[in-house]
C-alpha cells in the first residue's frame, strides 16, 4: 500500500502539472455561478420565506405571552406554506425532477438564494418583530408589484401571499409601536435591534442580471420604486413607534448569490439533519 | 389563588343537596350557579392542570420543529403545537369562570406547585417520538377527554368538545406518521419501534394512578365531573390501541400482554408505580428542563409585557386628554 500510495500522489501531482497549460485558470465571471434567472429568482422568493419561517417556528413554545406563540407559529406557517409554493414551482421551471423538499432539503447553504436578513438568529422578541416588520413591508410590496405578472403560477402565489403577508404586516407594525413607545427599556432595546439589523435592509432592493432577464420575461419590478415606498411606510411606523431610523451606512449583501452569513450554515443543519440521515426516505 | 383545600369554609347542607339533586338529574352547572367549594376547587385543579399540560406539551413536540424531514411535516407539527397552545388559553378562560385568575394559575405552574400531565416529562428522542406521541399520548387523551365532554361543569365540557375534534385530528396525523415509518427503510421502522418502547408505559401512566389508589375518583364521580374511573379508561385505551400496533407490525414492550377472550380486554402487565411517582413529584427525565423553558420564556417575556401595559397606559391617556 505505502509504495503504490506515493505512486499514486505522484501521478496526481504530474497529471495536474499536465491539464494546467490545458485548461483555463480563470473563470468565466467575477461573481459565483447561478442557474436559469427564472429559477434564480424564484429560488430568492422561497428561500426568504422559508429562512423566515424556519427562524419564527424557533419562537413555538418560547414567546413572551401565549397569544403572541400562536402568533408567530401562525406567521411560520403561512411564510413556510408560502416557500413550499415557491420552491415547487422553481422546482417544475427548473425541470430536473426536483420537489420543494429536495430544494429544501437537499441543498447546500451556497445554494441557497435568501437575504441575510432572514437568516440572522431569531435574537429577542424583539429582534424578531423588527425583522419581521423590515421584512413584512418589502414584502408586501413586493407581492402588489407581482399581483400582475404574466406568469401565472407566480401571479397566483402573489394573489394568496400578499393577504397573508399584509396581516404579518399589520400585527409587526402594531409590536414595533408598542414597544418602541412602551418602556425606556423597550424602546432601548428594539432601537438596539433596528439598528443592528438595518445593515441587511439595503440587499432587497438590490437588482441584478437575475431581475433584469426576468424583468425581460415580463417579471418586472421597479425595484427604486420599491424601495421609496418601503422607505415611507417604515418612516411612517418609525415615528409611531418614537424609534430614530438608522443612517444607510454600508450594507452587507451577499444572500442572493449564495454568500450567506455563518448563521445560515448553523440553521441548515440543523433544518435537514433528519432528511439528510435518512436519503431517498419518505416522510 | 385557589385556597388550599383544608380553608375551604363549609357549605350549607341544604344547598349541597340542591347541588347533589341537580347533578342526580343530568343538569349541567354553569358558572353563575351555586357550587360546593371543593366542586368548584377540584374543577379549578382539573382544569387548571389541563390547561398547564397543553402549555408544557409543546415543549416536547416544539423540539422537533426545526427538524422536520419535509415542509408538509414541518407545517402539520407547527399547526399542531399551535393547536396545544390555543387549547391551553381556551381552557385557561374556561377556569375563569369559577373566579381564578390566569396569571395566578400560570405563576403555580412557574413556581412547580401545579401539576401536569406525566408524559411531558419524557424526553423526545428521535422523529418518529412525534408520529408516536400523535398516535398514543393524544389518542391517550381523546380516550379521557370523551368522557370529559360529558362533565357536569358547563364550560369544561363545552371546550372538551371542541378540543376533542382537533385532537381527533392530531391523533389521525400521529397514526399516519407512524404509517409511513412502518411501510419505510429498516431505519424508520426502527425509529418507529424504538420510539413505542420508549412512550408506551408512559401513555398507560397517563390515565392517573389505579383505582385503588387515586385520591380524588370517589368524589369526583359522585359529582360526575369524572364519569369513569382512571382504570376503566386506560383499559378502554389499551383496547383501541392495540389492535393499531398490530396493524402497523409493531411490538408492544409487555411480555404480559394477551387478550382475554371471556372479558375481550387486552389484559396488560403491571405498571411501574414507582416511576410514575418519581415524574410526579418532579425527578422524571425532563422536569426540570421542562419547567425551566416555561421559566426562562417568562422572564425573557417580561420587557416585553411591561411595554405593552406601558403602551397601553399611554394610549388611554392620550385618548382621554384627547
Amino acid at each position: 500500500m505505502g509504495a503504490q500510495g506515493h505512486d499514486a500522489e505522484d501521478v496526481g501531482i504530474a497529471a495536474g502539472a499536465a491539464q494546467a497549460g490545458d485548461r483555463p485558470v480563470a473563470g468565466p465571471s467575477r461573481g459565483p455561478r447561478l442557474g436559469p434567472p427564472l429559477v434564480e429568482y424564484l429560488l430568492r422568493l422561497g428561500d426568504d420565506r422559508l429562512i423566515l419561517g424556519h427562524r419564527l417556528s424557533e419562537w413555538c413554545g418560547h414567546g413572551p405571552i401565549l397569544e403572541e406563540d400562536i402568533a408567530l407559529a401562525n406567521f411560520a406557517l403561512d411564510l413556510i406554506g408560502q416557500a413550499a409554493s415557491l420552491l415547487r414551482l422553481a422546482g417544475a421551471v427548473e425541470g430536473a425532477g426536483r420537489d420543494e423538499d429536495a430544494l429544501a432539503y437537499f441543498r447546500d447553504g451556497v445554494q441557497f438564494r435568501n437575504s441575510l436578513l432572514v437568516e440572522q438568529p431569531r435574537g429577542d422578541f424583539g429582534d424578531t418583530i423588527v425583522r419581521q416588520f423590515l421584512f413584512d413591508a418589502y414584502s408586501v410590496l413586493l407581492w402588489e408589484a407581482l399581483l400582475g405578472a404574466p406568469h401565472e403560477g407566480l401571479a397566483a402565489i402573489a394573489a394568496k401571499a400578499i393577504k397573508e403577508d399584509r396581516y404579518h404586516l399589520r400585527h409587526s407594525s402594531e409590536w414595533v409601536v408598542r414597544l418602541g413607545d412602551g418602556t425606556a427599556e423597550s424602546q432601548a432595546r428594539v432601537q438596539g435591534s433596528l439598528d443592528r439589523l438595518w445593515r441587511y435592509t439595503g440587499e432587497l432592493f438590490e437588482a441584478d442580471a437575475i431581475d433584469q432577464a426576468v424583468a425581460a420575461q415580463g417579471i418586472a419590478v421597479d425595484h427604486r420604486a420599491l424601495k421609496a415606498r418601503w422607505d415611507q411606510l417604515v418612516d411612517e411606523v418609525l415615528a409611531r413607534a418614537t424609534l430614530v431610523r438608522p443612517a444607510d451606512g454600508p450594507m452587507q449583501r451577499g444572500g442572493r448569490t449564495g454568500r450567506h452569513t455563518e448563521h445560515l450554515g448553523h440553521l441548515l443543519a440543523t433544518m435537514q439533519s433528519v432528511a439528510r440521515a435518512h436519503p431517498g426516505a419518505r416522510w | 389563588m385557589t385556597p388550599p383545600i383544608r380553608q375551604l369554609p363549609a357549605d350549607d347542607p341544604a344547598q349541597v343537596a340542591a347541588f347533589e339533586a341537580r347533578i342526580a338529574a343530568g343538569e349541567s352547572i354553569e358558572p353563575k350557579d351555586w357550587m360546593p367549594a371543593r366542586y368548584r376547587s377540584q374543577l379549578t385543579r382539573m382544569m387548571s392542570q389541563h390547561a398547564h399540560s397543553e402549555i408544557v406539551g409543546m415543549l416536547p413536540e416544539g423540539n422537533w420543529i426545526t427538524r422536520a424531514p419535509s415542509l408538509r411535516r414541518k407545517q402539520s407539527l407547527i399547526a399542531k403545537v399551535q393547536d396545544e397552545a390555543g387549547h391551553g388559553l381556551y381552557i385557561y378562560c374556561g377556569t375563569e369562570t369559577l373566579g381564578v385568575d390566569r396569571f395566578d394559575l400560570f405563576n403555580q405552574l412557574l413556581d412547580g406547585t401545579a401539576k401536569y400531565s406525566s408524559i411531558f416529562n419524557y424526553p423526545t428522542l428521535s422523529w418518529a417520538d412525534m408520529g408516536v406521541i400523535g398516535w398514543l399520548v393524544d389518542g391517550a387523551a381523546i380516550v379521557n377527554q370523551t368522557v370529559l365532554a360529558k362533565t357536569s361543569y358547563g364550560p369544561y365540557a363545552r371546550a372538551m368538545v371542541r378540543i376533542c375534534k382537533e385532537e381527533n385530528f392530531h391523533k389521525r396525523q400521529g397514526y399516519e406518521i407512524c404509517t409511513v415509518l412502518a411501510n419505510g427503510t429498516p431505519a424508520q421502522r426502527a425509529m418507529l419501534q424504538d420510539a413505542v418502547d420508549r412512550f408506551w408505559w408512559p401513555s398507560l401512566m397517563m390515565f392517573g394512578p389505579s383505582d385503588t389508589n387515586s385520591p380524588n375518583s370517589g368524589e369526583l364521580l359522585r359529582w360526575k365531573v369524572k364519569r369513569k374511573t382512571n382504570d376503566e379508561l386506560r383499559q378502554r385505551f389499551v383496547n383501541l390501541t392495540v389492535p393499531q400496533a398490530q396493524a402497523l407490525g409493531i411490538t408492544v414492550p409487555d411480555p404480559d400482554l394477551r387478550f382475554d377472550p371471556e372479558t375481550k380486554n387486552w389484559v396488560f402487565g403491571e405498571i411501574d408505580w414507582s416511576e410514575f411517582q418519581q415524574v410526579i413529584a418532579g425527578h422524571g427525565p425532563c422536569n426540570r428542563e421542562r419547567l425551566e423553558a416555561r421559566r426562562t420564556a417568562h422572564a425573557d417575556g417580561a420587557w416585553v409585557r411591561a411595554a405593552a401595559t406601558a403602551h397601553a397606559e399611554k394610549r388611554a391617556r392620550r385618548t382621554e386628554a384627547a
